[in-house]
């Protein structure tokens, strides 16, 4: 059971008309075809994927599965959106009511295990090697962990286990952690530990398996177990962790490896032609996606497919998603611009010294520029750092031809 | 779609060299992206044809392993489908196809089943995009017993290995050479025929009794002056890769803006399998101009107005020019390579040095174990 319905508010404009799993990551990928190949990788072949927020580009995405094999005569890939009942209709309202609310989905394949997923993170991982764990411990839940920083771990939920990996204590958030194994939303159920448990705590609101599903079996004295977790695990929940992600591809050896044959991960590929880089053209140190054409300098960036970048431009140190067009003679340094934008010529982006942002001072900061998908910016204008747009922008909108560090131009509603 | 479509995906050609050791000319790399039987098959699945019959015996794993699944093309459908048709031994054959009317004789039984009124036959081995509903809407109206599809050759080329032909100003054929050696037009065989379901079995029965195999000659060719044949221009680009000099130009064409638009950008698209491969990489000291280069590549070296095909590694100070490097191929530092085709997966040495001549590309098959290679380097501690 895949989580996918949520919108990752602290990525900004990314996400306003997309949820956070159906995100662009790595030049031609989505966030959840991480999670998604990882289970088709590891042998599972019946997956639920459950969406609320913002699901349109996600179900196109999605389809009836094809790109992960994926389309099965029995199983295979089913959307699950909330839906209306007899009685008391409601959205998901947190991550166990999600799952209650689609019992009969799971007791319709029978399941001796359910594994529940979060589609908000990049990593690779045989879920198959858990389950072997969790069988051979009979375990009743089995939650993933990772071992993080000692300073961060009050971000996380906690698990303390013996040297059996059994779990014996767990704290959510815990200002003084005791331990540094961190709960990666990963979790294998023996199908009925979860069953009783979604259905004495369905009248708990907000329902969630951190706060409430995972104490509650505790506190029944099930058998919980650690797996612990030891590769490459990345949250992408902020526009930094985002944008360094993205980064960390471009590296010589990138510690996350895509060129491996092993464990591919597959997506929905609509741009299968080759790229053109010009005669104009130089391009260093980036990762580029099939179908762009490059006329310009490209450094230290993630191209996605499709993408123009016009002759004279030069682009340093950022994320162009899928089919944005860029004019000539740009100058863009440090943004993340999301699909399907149009920019005019003669642009400088990211330019100057960093201010708060007057829109959203935690969210857009990192001295990026972020603009959300099909936006259009005019020719000439500059745009400072920790800025953000998104929408159909003209000229009058830049007062002097500018937008300056910490500004925003964010239009809403159904229009544009 | 009111026709079916059978794709002669055939055979060997002696033009092209060693590169057909390895493969069928219609399952050749094109364009990085794609392999030439990708454009028929787009080419028909866009214009609405719902079964195809591809028709081959030579050196088919690598056609057969392309064609593993027809979902890429729209084929996997409970109405029609994608077939392909080897040899098989039956009680009344054992032969192998002895030509390509051999060849869809063997399969009439195919043809005999079907319902649709007309049959598009065409070769597996050009590069176009055409709409065949325009085609058939012109054969209608000329009321011509066969169609066949024409092109204009580029300069460069002669009408030597082709079908050559001349059109009088209603569009009909009044003559049709097969590979003659003073070629009387620049017009030739785009190797495309519309014809009815129902007179082509009669004819390739009828051939078959006569102990006839070839389609052109002993089919085609034979109706000129009794039937009535129209030719019908293709309108865009049209190219035929079965020889190294076409092969090598037809891929460099996509370097040119017009042809690439003509292809990727314009409806419809050209389909191919998909391989799911990551993003071309480019590092430090990559420097490439005027090129066109497939996902999955890593690229540490120069590469100037060459075409490179997937999953292709180029080491730290290499130089291509002008230059095919085929899905694949392993490319070490220090290596110059200009005017040559790499074979794919072929693994060029550190140091190499590769030089063909405008006109007389040189085809590098080295054919070397790239695993053996790399166990020998760790014992002699060299680079």
């Amino acid at each position: 059971m895949l989580l996918a319905g949520g919108q990752g508010s602290r990525l900004g404009v990314l996400t306003s008309d997309v949820a956070k799993p159906a995100v662009s990551f790595g030049g031609k990928y989505r966030i959840i075809d991480f999670p998604l190949s990882n289970c088709i990788n590891s042998g599972i072949d019946t997956v639920g994927v459950l969406t609320q927020y913002q699901p349109l580009v996600l179900n196109s995405h999605i389809g009836i599965g094809i790109p992960w094999d994926l389309d099965r005569n029995s199983g295979g890939v089913t959307i699950l959106p909330p839906y209306e009942r007899s009685d008391n209709s409601e959205w998901y309202t947190g991550t166990a009511n999600a799952i209650y609310q689609n019992l009969k989905y799971m007791e319709s394949y029978e399941p001796d295990y359910v594994l529940i997923l979060s589609g908000d993170h990049i990593y690779k991982m045989d879920y198959e090697a858990m389950l072997d764990f969790h069988k051979l411990n009979g375990a009743d839940v089995t939650i993933a962990a990772i071992p993080v920083p000692m300073e961060e771990a009050s971000r996380f939920g906690i698990v303390v286990t013996d040297d059996k990996r059994r779990i014996t204590e767990f704290e959510e958030k815990p200002a003084k952690p005791s331990s540094n194994l961190a709960s990666m939303g990963i979790y294998i159920f023996s199908w009925e530990v979860l069953k009783d448990a979604l259905i004495a705590l369905k009248n708990q609101s907000n329902c969630d398996f951190g706060k409430h599903i995972i104490p509650y079996c505790f506190d029944k004295k099930k058998n919980l177990y650690a797996y612990e977790f030891n590769d490459y695990w990345k949250d992408v929940g902020t526009l930094g962790s985002y944008w360094e992600a993205n980064m960390e591809l471009i590296d010589l050896i990138p510690e996350f490896n895509l060129y491996e044959e092993f464990w591919k991960i597959y997506t929905k590929q609509a741009t299968i032609e080759p790229q053109y880089i010009s005669g104009s053209a130089y391009v260093e140190k980036a990762i580029i996606s099939a179908g762009a054409e490059i006329y310009g300098t490209v450094k230290n960036c993630v191209i996605g497919a499709g993408v123009v970048i016009g002759e004279g431009t030069e682009v340093h140190d950022s994320i162009i998603m899928a089919g944005t067009k860029i004019g000539e003679h740009c100058y863009i340094e440090k943004a993340i611009i999301a699909e399907d934008c149009v920019l005019g010529d003669n642009i400088t982006m990211g330019a100057g010294e960093e201010a708060p942002s007057e829109l959203n001072e935690s969210v857009y900061s990192f001295g990026l520029v972020t603009v959300g998908a099909k936006s259009v910016i005019p020719s000439g204008v500059t745009i400072g750092k920790n800025t953000a747009i998104k929408g159909e922008t003209s000229e009058d909108e830049y007062p002097d031809g500018k937008l300056p560090a910490g500004g925003f131009i964010v239009k809403g509603g159904d229009e544009k | 779609m009111k026709a079916i479509g059978i794709v002669l995906a055939g055979g060997d050609s002696k033009r092209m060299q060693n590169l057909s050791d390895k493969r069928a000319v219609s399952a050749m790399e094109i364009s990085c992206s794609y392999r030439a039987i990708d454009f028929v098959l787009s080419n028909m699945t866009n214009s609405g044809i719902q079964t195809v019959a591809v028709l081959s015996q030579f050196n088919a794993r690598s056609l057969n392993a392309h064609l593993n699944s027809s979902k890429w093309w729209n084929f996997g459908r409970k109405q029609g489908g994608l077939f392909l048709f080897t040899p098989t031994i039956t009680p009344d054959n054992s032969w192998w196809y002895r030509g390509t009317a051999d060849a869809m004789w063997q399969n009439i039984n195919f043809l005999k089943e079907r319902h649709e009124p007309y049959v598009i036959i065409a070769s597996g081995d050009c590069v176009y995009k055409l709409d065949y509903n325009d085609m058939l809407d012109y054969h209608i109206a000329k009321q011509a017993d066969v169609t066949i599809a024409c092109a204009k050759l580029p300069e460069w080329e002669d009408g030597k290995r082709y079908g050559v032909v001349q059109l009088d100003d209603k569009g009909e054929v009044i003559s049709f050479e097969e590979k003659p050696l003073a070629p009387k037009s620049d017009i030739v065989s785009a190797g495309i025929y519309i014809i009815r379901r129902r007179t082509l079995i009669e004819l390739l029965e009828q051939c078959n009794e006569e102990g006839r195999y070839n389609f052109v000659t002993d089919v085609f060719m034979r109706m000129t002056g009794s039937k009535k044949i129209a030719g019908y221009k293709i309108p865009g680009y049209w190219s035929n890769i079965a020889s190294v000099e076409g092969y090598y130009r037809t891929n460099m064409d996509f370097l040119k803006k017009d042809v690439r638009d003509f292809f990727f950008h314009e409806d419809p698209p050209i389909y191919s399998k998909s391989y799911d491969l990551p993003p071309a990489k480019y590092n430090n000291g990559a420097n490439v101009k005027n090129s066109l280069v497939a996902s999955g590549c890593i690229i540490n070296g120069t590469i100037e107005n060459s075409v490179v095909f997937k999953k292709v590694f180029i080491g730290t100070n290499s130089v291509i020019k002008n230059s095919l490097v085929l899905n694949g191929a392993y490319i070490g530092d220090d290596v110059y390579l200009e005017n040559c085709i790499v074979e794919s997966n072929e693994t060029i040495l550190n140091g190499s040095r590769y030089v063909g001549e405008e006109g007389n590309i040189k085809i590098v098959a080295e054919k070397r174990n790239r695993y053996d290679l790399m166990s020998e380097d760790k014992g002699s501690g060299e680079e």
